[in-house]
């Protein structure tokens, strides 16, 4: 093979951000994933409607507004703090990184704690009938999700304090967030049915 | 940036290797992370469930061999034919196309490596747990009995209230669990690791065929996980989904389950063909007849798998106009089917056709596949469809069609691919025994069933009166299956002695176009010693012989080349994780919370605290073993967010 003609890659750089990267294509496949478990959760609430003739069934009050609204908010302004510990990321800037993050962290506390009062204002037990099953289980699915992404965020976030901070590491904060915003926007359809559903049909 | 230039290479090759071996011994072997080294293990655990499952189906076949027969009693039958169809659904049909796909997609495509070796390595944990569970659970007499669908209400509390069906419930989770990662990684590996020259238009056919197949996966398997989880909290914590007193709805299940069970079909077949695609190239040694039109019918066949669910359930009584949808539906599935054959028919004509044993695996495939397929077609139709529900005729159409489509292919990949994996061949006089007894064994079992079936023979019973006069023909059928046995027997023992013997096979013995072959059999740990670069289809056809060789990855770290998604020109480099044994602790713990869950729900909240340290010890750095990662604050290496891509001149 010597004298070959070659192909030198040597002055490529040794890493990415974006769509360029491996990690943005694992992550958006775990989206596309979870995302139709939302969906197909979503369309079998709606498939149990039409099945029924009075929605909720039995004469069940719907969920409570206060505290699914209240958690909307606090999700969709965690946003802010999300999209600047991404861009902290992209910028290599570990001092913002840390910054960002823990802010985050403090959001997903705050969400999560909401969280629990939304179960106990559904009005409605999982045992009770189908559609107590399955409000229990979107807004069960949905929680997996945050207290998850807490958990993850957490251990990232402790990683970027004790180092050691290898470079890639920067790639998964930006990922970790692209991620969080899945989180975030998939909670709006849900909120929706789990809130709205039962107030409109 | 890059230039094409004409320099010896004078890379370190002895170290390139070291680099990408995996450690040897007992404690090294739960550590692997080659694809390759994956691969084989999913091709042999998934075959070694194709065994188990033919076992239990010569079972039901001797139990079924003469009328009022008290071989096997109707508790034992129950679980016996769940078992089967779970196991070659869940265990061997699906993982042994997937473990084609990853021991073959990073070759095929000209990468040292899959994306995201690790969760592979985790994924293949899961589905040999997942397995050793069903088995555990079948053996200690709690196999599940309510058929591969487990349809409510046969399968709620109150009808099976033993833990039969949250076996097959949590197997399932085990199973899509491991073939979800998969897909993640095929379609990551295809479309960002090709070989700098590999643009869309030049992926060979079965690497679309894995990527199709993984994008399927990827929206199917999440219909049968919350359908299978739905079905556990049912069972367990006294949710109603499925329960009509309580406002939950059965049909609900099988929506759900269908959702996924008719693309299941069409994940297992897609695969099939994409073998087909390239074997017949190679043996007609000519470039595929019509690779957009096969390639597009794959998609299409993909979108149109994902609208015709609903067949599966037109005896539940639909409202007419959704059976006249999903009947249309069911037929114009098979358009593309059909253009892939005439591609196939057409390749074959104008090529140099050379018949050894791979090929003879493909001529059965038409003939089989074809007769499964116009029964498909008659199955469509609703009136013919309610008159055959449930009974033998159904089971004649899909082993047709599933063994014709799936595992004839699957053969012909074993004898095509062998000589890659091993570096011997399989004897031609033994694969055309194998061959013959195979083939005429399976008419002989399936073909009577169809008769069967249209003389009202039902499925799933485990005897029959001799009144019926269903007996000569079941007992041909049993006579079929001790066929089927004796060939894959000697198939088995042909591929244990090729190992030992010493025809060594030639690097390229059947004289094949696309990169695996542009390796030596077996390949090395890094795959490619210098890593190719394509301009055509079928690069050892089609490349000139000054086409450029990739040079300047690092050989003291698991360096991979990165490229673009579209033209595959190349972008960046990236360093892929080293051995680890963290993806089988974390099988482990995940299999332990799965089992428990069983039991009690507090299984799951218990379970999560050590699938959380094992995913932690996962991520955390592993410093130096790593092999030279880059610490902050070094100065800056990643490029900025807006900078243009780094590729320059194109192959």
């Amino acid at each position: 093979m010597s004298g070959a003609r070659t192909l030198d890659v040597s002055a490529l750089p040794p890493g990415a951000f974006g769509s360029r990267t491996l990690t943005f294509w694992g992550t958006l496949g775990i989206v596309v994933i979870e995302g139709t478990v939302f969906a197909l959760a979503i369309g079998a609430y709606f498939y149990l409607v039409s099945r029924f003739p009075a929605w909720p069934p039995h004469g069940v009050a719907a969920p409570d507004l206060r505290w699914g609204t209240l958690n909307t908010i606090v999700l969709l302004a965690s946003l802010v703090p999300n999209e600047l510990a991404r861009r902290a990321g992209e910028q290599v800037n570990l001092g913002k990184v840390r910054i960002w993050m823990v802010v985050c962290l403090v959001f997903a506390l705050a969400f999560n704690a909401v969280r629990a009062f939304e179960f106990a204002h559904l009005n409605v037990m999982w045992d009770r009938d189908a559609y107590g099953s399955i409000v229990w289980l979107m807004l069960g699915l949905h929680t997996t999700h945050i207290i998850t992404d807490f958990l993850d965020s957490t251990v990232l976030t402790v990683l970027m304090f004790t180092g050691p901070v290898e470079e890639h590491r920067f790639v998964d904060v930006e990922e970790n967030a692209v991620y969080w915003y899945f989180v975030v926007l998939a909670w709006l359809p849900i909120y929706g049915v789990i809130y709205w559903a039962p107030r409109l049909l | 940036m890059i230039e094409r230039r004409d320099r010896p290479i004078g890379e370190d090759l002895q170290q390139l290797e070291q680099t990408w071996a995996d450690p040897q011994g007992l404690a090294g072997w739960f550590t692997h992370v080659d694809h390759k080294s994956i691969g084989r293990r999913y091709l042999v655990t998934a075959f070694a469930f194709f065994v188990m499952g033919g076992v239990l189906a010569a079972l039901m076949r001797l139990q079924l061999s003469r009328p009022d027969n008290t071989i096997l009693g109707p508790d034992l039958y129950n679980q016996i034919f769940t078992t089967h169809g779970t196991t070659m659904m869940f265990l061997f049909a699906v993982p042994v196309m997937q473990g084609l796909g990853i021991y073959f997609v990073p070759l095929m495509v000209g990468a040292r490596g899959i994306a995201f070796p690790r969760l592979v390595a985790f994924s293949y944990w899961m589905l040999l747990f997942g397995g050793i569970f069903l088995y555990v659970s079948f053996l200690a007499g709690a196999g599940p009995d309510v058929g591969w669908f487990s349809y409510p209400p046969l399968a709620e509390s109150l009808y099976t209230p033993s833990r039969r069906a949250d076996v097959w419930a949590q197997l399932i989770t085990f199973t899509e669990v491991a073939s979800l990662a998969v897909a993640v990684s095929l379609i990551t590996t295809a479309l960002k690791l090709r070989a700098p020259g590999m643009t869309l238009n030049r992926i060979p056919i079965f690497v679309w065929a894995q990527v199709v197949t993984s994008f399927m996966v990827l929206f199917a398997m999440p219909a049968v996980m919350l359908a299978s989880t739905s079905l556990i909290l049912d069972r367990l914590v006294g949710t109603h989904f499925f329960d009509v007193e309580h406002a939950g709805d059965a049909l609900l299940w099988q929506h759900l389950f269908w959702f996924f069970g008719h693309p299941e079909v069409y994940i297992i077949f897609i695969p099939g063909t994409g073998l087909v695609s390239t074997i017949v190239t190679a043996f007609s040694q000519r470039r595929m007849f019509g690779y957009l039109a096969a390639v597009l019918s794959l998609v299409s066949t993909a979108f149109m798998g994902f609208g015709l669910w609903v067949h599966h359930m037109f005896a539940t009584g639909l409202p007419q106009l959704g059976e006249s949808f999903f009947t249309a539906a069911s037929i114009i599935i098979a358009i593309p089917t059909g253009t892939q054959i005439f591609c196939w028919i057409a390749t074959l004509w104008s090529g140099r056709l050379m018949v050894k044993t791979p090929m003879l695996w493909i001529l059965g495939f038409f003939a089989i596949f074809i007769a499964g397929g116009l029964t498909g077609v008659m199955l469509a139709a609703v009136p013919l469809n309610t008159q055959v529900h449930d009974t033998f005729f159904v089971v004649a159409h899909f082993h047709y069609v599933l063994i014709g489509g799936a595992v004839f292919p699957l053969f012909a990949a074993f004898y095509y691919w062998y000589p890659k994996i091993t570096g011997r061949l399989l004897s031609e006089r033994l694969g055309v025994w194998v061959f013959g007894l195979l083939f005429v064994g399976f008419n002989l079992t399936f073909f009577p069933m169809h008769i069967l079936g249209l003389h009202g023979m039902p499925r799933r019973v485990y005897t029959y009166p001799a009144a019926m006069g269903w007996g000569a023909l079941n007992l041909l059928a049993s006579v079929g299956a001790i066929f089927m046995a004796c060939a894959v027997a000697i198939f088995i023992i042909d591929s244990i002695r090729a190992l030992a013997a010493n025809r060594v096979a030639a690097p390229n013995p059947w004289n094949a176009g696309t990169l695996e072959w542009a390796t030596s059999s077996p390949p090395p740990h890094s795959n490619f010693l210098h890593l190719p670069t394509v301009s055509g289809r079928e690069p050892l056809w089609e490349n000139p012989p000054e086409q450029p060789v990739v040079v300047g990855l690092r050989t003291d770290a698991r360096d991979v080349l990165v490229t673009h998604v579209l033209d595959a020109e190349p972008d960046h480099r990236l360093l892929f994780p080293a051995p680890s044994i963290w993806p089988f602790l974390t099988a482990i713990a995940a299999t332990v919370l799965f089992i428990w869950s069983i039991f009690t729900p507090w299984g799951v909240i218990y379970g999560a605290v050590p699938v959380f340290v094992t995913m932690v010890g996962w991520f955390w750095p592993k410093s130096a073993q790593e092999g030279g990662t880059r610490l902050w604050p070094l100065q800056r290496s990643l490029p900025r967010p807006n900078e243009a891509p780094a590729a320059g001149g194109a192959i």
